[in-house]
């Protein structure tokens, strides 16, 4: 048996912008076993439930993550509107779906731009962020914000789009579909991107639905399970189908992802042309008493919401189950028998979301 | 391998060289705000009637309301820039407008006074206002 050393990965590396620790013990340089370790960026955000009021609460719910934010907002709201019994407005429905889907545009395109930037494929890195800003302009004419919205509340949304919002976002998502074709072409057909991304990492789906693997990370392992069919906000009037690999490796996940932007676009296009007129948020009086468990589909895979409250204007208890925490398993078994050079290609696979981990 | 290719991407790496910057050259030229930014938050201090609803509102308590002194003040670091305050208004006083406020070292508040209404002004020097303010002091007396 080769004599064991550990390697400390994080929590300061230059892959991943954000702070994971891994304590990987090796053999030569084959990863044997890894430890993780988090808790660098913790703010505590859960527990301000109980300082700030519910309606406050809303701005918090999307700062615990500044990818994920508009669907963290979405799925606190959906959990109060549920205990108090308000329905939001279909336009409101639809807005919400319309953001929905750019966010997991932005945030595939945002994570395409780094998976190239691990393979050291500057140039397609740059062109993924070139395309996701195109989005992010969107964001700003529709919220006036790129990465926090502020436009949810409970009982609907605070911000109206025009019909000159929706065509004009129509037509990027005709632009950037344009130009995507050769950036995604590169990620799936090049040799090169192939040789770092093909068989590396591959999860069954057994132990995927094993270890409880969500996203695009159960997809690619050929699962057909997405949290967007159980219909919340306008997604029951849409045609959903969820996208699935076989492979089950690093360049099934990539698949995926990108299958997943040509699906948002689709449904963006869907929800622009049925989108209802009429309100955009329904008066909410009174103080919500009860609880509420919600899922979402965020662009990293299913996020769990619940609400407990207390008839107070002060929340008993807001948790949130994020996707990454749930991927954490799976991705600590990809990384046993890895070589020391692909474990930071592998933890980007997941799609880590280290700030919402750990909120 | 058929599927395979080896230079995807040579068209876009070509087409790159020969083609301008797609980013703005900020500051040589001006960064351009849609209508929606949020960007910072002002008041029109002479419609503010001091309810303080938009100081408890704000989620991380930037704003403060003194209603005696009439006076609203913004700790522009604090601020996050949510817009929860101009929902709250009841005046509609509080926008938020596109741009940045200039960055700074060390954390400021900037206070705002409300002007005296002009009809106001000569209410001061009447004489009932003298015999109310031993009343407060009174108080305490009855207190001790």
């Amino acid at each position: 048996m080769a004599k064991q050393s550990i390697v400390p990965f994080g929590p300061q590396h230059p892959v991943l912008p954000e702070p994971v620790h891994l304590d990987l013990v090796l053999e030569d340089e084959t990863v044997v076993k890894a430890v993780p370790s988090i808790g660098f960026v913790h703010r505590g955000l859960e527990k301000l439930v109980e300082l700030k009021d519910f309606k406050q609460y809303v701005y918090i719910a999307e700062r615990v993550c500044g990818i994920c934010s508009f669907g963290h907002g979405l799925g606190y709201c959906q959990c109060v509107e549920d205990i108090m019994g308000v329905e939001a407005p279909r336009r409101a429905a639809y807005l919400r779906t319309i953001w929905m889907e750019m966010s997991r545009v932005h945030s595939h395109l945002l994570w395409l731009g780094l998976l190239a930037d691990a393979l050291g494929f500057e140039s397609l890195f740059m062109q993924s962020w070139r395309l996701r800003e195109k989005i992010l302009d969107m964001f700003d004419l529709t919220t006036g914000g790129r990465i926090i919205f502020s436009v949810n509340c409970i009982g609907g949304v605070l911000k109206d789009m025009d019909s000159g919002m929706l065509v004009q976002i129509s037509r990027t998502v005709d632009e950037i579909e344009r130009e995507l074709r050769p950036v995604a072409d590169t990620f799936l057909r090049d040799v090169t991107v192939g040789s770092r991304l093909n068989g590396l990492g591959v999860l069954s789906a057994e132990d995927a639905k094993g270890m409880g693997a969500v996203g695009p990370m159960l997809r690619a392992s050929g699962v057909p399970y997405d949290s967007r069919l159980t219909g919340y906000a306008a997604y029951g009037d849409l045609s959903v189908e969820p996208i699935t690999a076989t492979a089950g490796d690093s360049m099934a996940r990539c698949e995926v992802r990108i299958r997943e932007i040509y699906q948002s676009f689709r449904l963006i296009r869907e929800a622009i042309a049925k989108i209802p007129q009429g309100d955009i948020a329904v008066p909410v009086k009174g103080n919500p008493n009860g609880e509420s468990f919600m899922r979402i589909e965020q662009p990293r895979g299913e996020a769990i919401y619940y609400v407990k409250a207390n008839g107070t204007k002060f929340l008993d208890r807001f948790r949130l189950r994020t996707p990454t925490t749930s991927n954490i398993p799976p991705m600590l078994d990809l990384l046993r028998g890895c070589q020391l050079a692909d474990v930071a290609l592998l933890i980007l696979t997941i799609d880590p979301c280290i700030s919402c981990t750990e909120r | 391998m058929d599927q395979w290719k080896f230079t995807p991407f040579l068209h876009t790496a070509l087409k790159n060289l020969f083609s301008r910057p797609d980013t703005v050259a900020y500051p040589f030229k001006p960064a351009v705000y849609p209508d929606r930014m949020r960007g910072h938050v002002v008041i029109q201090i002479e419609d503010c009637i001091s309810c303080g609803l938009c100081a408890r509102s704000c989620p991380p308590g930037a704003l403060r309301v003194d209603r005696a002194a009439g006076t609203w003040t913004i700790s522009r670091f604090d601020c996050v820039q949510c817009g929860s305050c101009v929902n709250a208004c009841p005046k509609k006083c509080l926008a938020i407008v596109p741009g940045y406020t200039t960055p700074d070292g060390e954390k400021h508040t900037e206070t705002f006074t409300r002007p005296p209404k002009p009809d106001a002004a000569p209410a001061q020097p009447k004489p009932a206002a003298a015999p109310a303010q031993p009343k407060p002091a009174a108080a305490p007396e009855q207190a001790q």
